[in-house]
């Protein structure tokens, strides 16, 4: 796992890509922390970290894209998954050195407290919070990266995928509150669900019984249960697709300065969740 | 040392490998041979772990691949068709990377790494970025990357793909080199380099295994007769009519020679009889001069094509045919051997 650890951490910076990273990164919080902390002397760091979190959906696709996707088109997957070391240390090892080389700005902007400490008072504790806040969301949007450029040998469809998945995902609240409360909104808002994923699993698996079988019991117990609770139904599917929304999580911890340890917990299972994604995906490769 | 049982990889309806069956010795040099598409590379790719099959097992060394994969991978280095390198390094660090992957102490890596780099000679080009390098040295990172760690188990997928003629001769002697300490599995579709390099061929066609033996059994079991070719100063005609005449000829062809005044002739006789003296008396006499003449082999080339030629039907008589003659071969043996043993009790 170290040898991988440090190839990867090294290939960012034998090539351009974790320069332009780490600048990118440092320049867009630089502009907010000196428009907001400096110049209108906004006493908290949050502020400025939450404007910049929208810049995860380019900065982390052009980050992760060629982690496993250029391994993939070169054939140099050959020489991993033929050497002593379990696909779940080579996944996990590559997740590190991507993390470490998204840790180097966050270092930097750990300085900003003590600049903005220099010209008034401040909180530490919740412009340190809101950093941590600010590192676990890109290690959950990394996570997800990570995963999407193990499905495809291409690098730009890698990107191309994780930005829309991120993006969804970045728009995932705004997108809930459109949907009105009441049950019956609910109801066809499911059945268009399930519809689609059947469909897709009828795309993949080619089997019209079973795909419509699913769609024909789900479409029952949905109704069933629309007639026995209705209460469940109000509301539920502007929760169901809040799930998906990785950003809500972290406005607590950036823009509060609250430390959860649900927030954490939701976080660290995310990034867990994703990385056996990824480890089950190249294994379903090998075994296609 | 590697037990292969049953081997099946199917890619949806395509049966890549058909229950492939066959075990490797310890220090020899194992030649998979086979056209493209044979499903050489997929053997390959399963043996080290790279994909799994649909059915049966690997065993190496006794470690399933599939079931204590990182013990089994320990024993095995892997080049395969395509090397796998990284461009953006120098071979040094790649190989740097390679040994820390593969788990040796740090105390022996730059040592290894020396030894490795004098042994396929990149020593000089260590310093360059690999995607710079020839094809032919890229092929040797490959190799060294396979070497790493000293493995019982060497296994090369078409070593010698893209080199000039000078380096293919030195990869040779590197693989018989190799071959003292470890055992060396390569794969080709090149016919003269399997037979010049390895001890025991492995024909394969359709993900099936067709023949496997060394190569002088495989010339000489597919043969079942002498074969003669002459070159004879004389009179078409007349050689035709002597050469018949003669009692223990299966067949001939006679065609015009290259050279002015003479033809060359094709004669096949049975496997026990030597026709030769016959011919040489029978020509002299007639005055016609042999200007050459000389037994030829059916070439491994001809038995791979036999072998692996797309007709199903012959292809299985073939088979048949080829393992028929391979029993009755070892019956004699066994024969010899208990008409020996009996000897020995008679004294």
């Amino acid at each position: 796992m170290r040898a991988i650890y440090k190839k990867e951490f090294k290939s960012y910076f034998n090539s351009m890509m974790g320069y332009v990273f780490v600048a990118f990164l440092l320049v867009a919080v630089s502009i907010y922390f000196s428009g907001y902390n400096l110049g209108m002397g906004y006493p908290l760091l949050g502020i400025t970290l939450s404007s910049v979190t929208f810049l995860f959906l380019i900065l982390v696709p052009v980050l992760t894209m060629r982690s496993l996707s250029e391994e993939q088109k070169n054939k140099t997957d050959q020489l991993l998954y033929t050497s002593p070391v379990s696909v779940g240390e080579i996944v996990f090892g590559k997740y590190l050195a991507l993390v470490s080389v998204f840790a180097i700005p966050m270092v930097v902007i750990c300085f900003y407290p003590i600049i903005m400490d220099a010209y008034g008072t401040i909180d530490f504790g919740m412009a340190y919070v809101a950093i941590f806040g600010f590192f676990l969301l890109g290690c959950a949007y990394i996570s997800v990266g990570l995963f999407i450029s193990s499905i495809t040998e291409s690098q730009i469809i890698a990107a191309v995928i994780s930005f829309s998945v991120l993006l969804f995902s970045y728009l995932m609240s705004g997108i809930a509150g459109f949907f009105s409360d009441t049950a019956i909104t609910s109801l066809l808002a499911f059945t268009v669900l399930l519809l689609v994923f059947c469909l897709i699993y009828y795309i993949m698996a080619k089997n019209i019984i079973a795909s419509c079988g699913v769609f024909v019991i789900g479409e029952v117990i949905l109704v069933v249960l629309y007639f026995v609770k209705k209460t469940w139904f109000e509301g539920a599917i502007a929760k169901v697709l809040g799930t998906f929304d990785l950003t809500a999580a972290s406005t607590n911890m950036i823009q509060n300065g609250i430390l959860d340890i649900t927030d954490i917990v939701f976080y660290l299972s995310i990034i867990g969740l994703f990385l056996f994604f990824t480890v089950q995906s190249i294994q379903k490769k090998r075994w296609s | 040392m590697i037990e292969v049982k049953n081997l099946v990889k199917q890619y949806g309806d395509h049966i890549a490998v058909d229950h492939l069956s066959f075990t490797v010795e310890k220090g020899q040099i194992y030649g998979f041979l086979g056209p493209n598409g044979a499903g050489k590379s997929t053997t390959m790719n399963i043996m080290t772990g790279y994909l799994s099959a649909t059915e049966g097992e690997v065993l190496i060394n006794g470690h399933n691949i599939f079931e204590e994969p990182e013990e089994a991978k320990k024993c095995i280095g892997y080049l395969p068709e395509q090397p796998p390198l990284y461009m953006d390094m120098t071979p040094l660090e790649y190989l740097y990377f390679v040994a820390e992957l593969k788990k040796i102490p740090k105390a022996d890596r730059a040592q290894m790494i020396a030894d490795i780099m004098k042994l396929v000679k990149i020593t000089d080009v260590c310093e360059r970025l690999i995607r710079n390098l020839s094809k032919g040295y890229k092929q040797r990172v490959g190799l060294a990357q396979a070497i790493m760690g000293y493995p019982e188990i060497i296994i090369l997928d078409e070593p010698t793909v893209g080199l000039d003629p000078k380096q293919i001769i030195e990869i040779r002697d590197l693989i018989k080199t190799l071959s003292e300490k470890h055992t060396v599995i390569l794969s080709s579709h090149i016919l003269s380099e399997v037979s010049a390099v390895c001890d025991y061929v492995m024909i394969i066609a359709h993900g099936k295994l067709v023949a496997s033996d060394t190569p002088d059994n495989l010339s000489k079991l597919m043969l079942g007769s002498n074969v003669l070719d002459l070159t004879i100063k004389g009179n078409k005609t007349m050689i035709h009519e002597m050469v018949s005449a003669l009692p223990d000829i299966d067949s001939m062809e006679v065609h015009d020679s290259a050279e002015p005044g003479c033809v060359d002739i094709v004669v096949k006789s049975p496997q026990n009889v030597d026709v030769r003296e016959e011919l040489f008396y029978k020509f002299s006499e007639a005055k016609c001069p042999i200007m050459m003449m000389k037994s030829s082999n059916m070439s491994l080339e001809e038995v791979f094509l036999e072998l692996t030629t797309d007709k199903a039907s012959t292809k299985q008589e073939k088979k048949k045919t080829f393992f028929k003659k391979k029993e009755e071969e070892n019956k004699k043996e066994e024969n010899k051997e208990e008409k020996e043993s009996s000897n020995e009790s008679n004294i």
